[in-house]
């Protein structure tokens, strides 16, 4: 077999160990990159930075297990701005998997900044059916949560007896990986004119920039680079900043792989022509 | 003819009060649409419940059938169920299966997070691999793709600002004229890719979703009018 063809056919158990070295390593030896903040992250962070204290801002768990190490690190950075901020925080979920990744952030970040359940944020929990919760939201709360997700009335919680629909909530955040977020735009932000931000997978970032563009949300924090540059707004370095180096080590990786792989093709292709 | 007629004048008369209380949100409508709304959630509460016994179903008669992979299958019923139990007594136990010291809580840290992470990220290793082999130059479009691919790639990670940085550097040892701070400020790739998501493919996005926008009212139409019966199985 000739080099070009080699080239352009590598072998996809050779490209698996190279790609779990270049993953591996850095973040074994965690090298220390400066990471740049993009417009749609910053404007993310102003929009929660912007809140009056005591503002009310809801977060929506609209993502599972299988997306958590991109989009959980935004939900610790997200709940450090927001307890930072003394602004009060409601958290929920669309996907029943995954509220418990809300609960355990949660429970790191609290006791951090010193909040109490209850009186700086309640955990309201999860009901099926996220196209009716999403308008009837826009009506009145109750009608979907009457307790959070021990059972315990909402309105047993001081802050909670003036929150009744999107009018009293300040900032709405889904951190999804599927169309969730897209739903909070069409029901919430369309409809009632609810402000809202988006902290998403990579790979549903690209489909947020149209809402982004047209203004019909305040922010984007995309995949673990988002993630990374909400932790360097908020300076807390945490997982997604750890995990820079791994994901632009795979990136350069990938992009090497590419050319080499098409100059075999391009060589291989003037070769069987010139036969 | 009323097991046909009967359901389609439902479906008409549902879509009809809908549409009223969606356009006249006072009462007796507005409460109409919330009693909708909430019917619509018990009804998707249900369905979990039919999703259940049809996993159940397909998975036992494998089991009993001892078709190829019913193995598996048994595995599955037993993980289900064993996971349904946990719940409830952690539902029971700490008023919520939720609570951090539940043993539903046990089960989700180191079974659920790590088999799901597990299986995302191994994605990645096909994604790679495929994206390889079938990235490949063979018309303008194609080429077009992989270089818009690669600028995002690069202006999506820190690496992207490394290598521009050197760039900066080497036009600064060229052009000595050139200020390296303001060369640095470009950040050429982060602009490109940011460029490229913002104007192209939102453009795109945009136009598939108007699509999907058109086409999901067409078919709510269809199903209004009762063209469209296949939810009729007819």
């Amino acid at each position: 077999m000739k080099l070009w063809e080699r080239l352009a056919t590598i072998d996809r158990r050779i490209i698996y160990s190279i790609l779990a070295l270049v993953v591996i390593l850095p973040l074994i030896l965690k090298p220390k990159i400066g990471v740049r903040v993009s417009e749609p992250v910053r404007d993310a962070y102003s929009a929660i930075e912007q809140l009056p204290t005591n503002s009310v801002v809801m977060i929506s768990i609209d993502f599972d297990p299988s997306s958590a190490p991109e989009v959980q690190p935004m939900l610790i950075a997200l709940l450090r701005h927001c307890f930072k901020k003394n602004l009060k925080v409601i958290l929920t979920g669309q996907l029943a998997l995954g509220l418990p990744m809300g609960e355990i952030a949660l429970n790191q970040v609290a006791p951090e900044y010193q909040k109490v359940y209850g009186k700086d944020y309640v955990n309201i929990g999860y009901r099926p059916g996220y196209a009716a919760m999403m308008v009837g939201i826009g009506r009145e709360i109750r009608d979907f949560f009457k307790t959070d997700y021990r059972g315990v009335p909402i309105d047993s919680f001081e802050f909670m007896r003036g929150v009744h629909n999107y009018h009293d909530i300040a900032l709405l955040v889904s951190l999804a990986h599927g169309a969730v977020a897209d739903a909070w735009i069409q029901y919430a932000g369309a409809r009632f004119k609810q402000k809202i931000i988006v902290g998403c997978t990579g790979v549903n970032a690209p489909g947020m920039y149209q809402y982004y563009s047209a203004h019909q949300i305040e922010g984007i924090i995309g995949g673990l680079q988002g993630a990374s540059e909400y932790e360097t707004l908020v300076q807390k370095p945490g997982s997604a900043t750890l995990g820079m180096p791994a994901q632009s080590a795979a990136h350069g990786l990938l992009i090497l792989l590419l050319i080499i792989g098409n100059i075999g093709f391009l060589l291989s292709r003037k070769k069987s022509r010139g036969k | 003819m009323f097991q046909r007629s009967i359901p389609l004048f439902i479906v008409l008369f549902t879509a009809l009060l809908l549409i009223v209380a969606f356009f006249i949100p006072h009462k007796p409508f507005g409460d109409l649409e919330s009693r909708f709304l909430n019917w619509y959630a018990i009804i998707s509460g249900f369905t979990f419940l039919l999703g259940l016994d049809s996993l159940t179903r397909h998975h036992l008669l494998k089991v009993i059938r001892r078709e190829k992979g019913w193995f598996y299958s048994l595995l599955l019923v037993l993980s289900l169920f064993a996971t349904l139990t946990v719940g409830l007594y952690s539902w029971v136990k700490f008023s919520s299966p939720f609570a951090l010291r539940a043993p539903f809580m046990w089960l989700y840290k180191y079974m659920i997070i790590p088999l799901q992470a597990t299986m995302f990220a191994t994605l990645a290793f096909f994604i790679f691999s495929a994206a390889y082999r079938a990235f490949r130059i063979r018309n303008l479009g194609a080429t077009l793709l992989l270089i818009a691919a690669c600028l995002v790639m690069l202006g999506n990670v820190p690496l992207g600002s490394s290598i521009w940085q050197r760039i900066s550097q080497l036009v600064h040892l060229v052009f000595p004229n050139t200020r390296l701070d303001l060369l640095y400020q470009i950040e050429l790739f982060a602009q490109i890719k940011d460029w490229l998501m913002a104007i192209p493919q939102a453009a795109a996005g945009r136009g598939i979703g108007i699509g999907l926008a058109l086409g999901g009212i067409a078919m709510s139409l269809r199903i209004i009018l009762g063209i469209e019966r296949t939810y009729l199985s007819s």
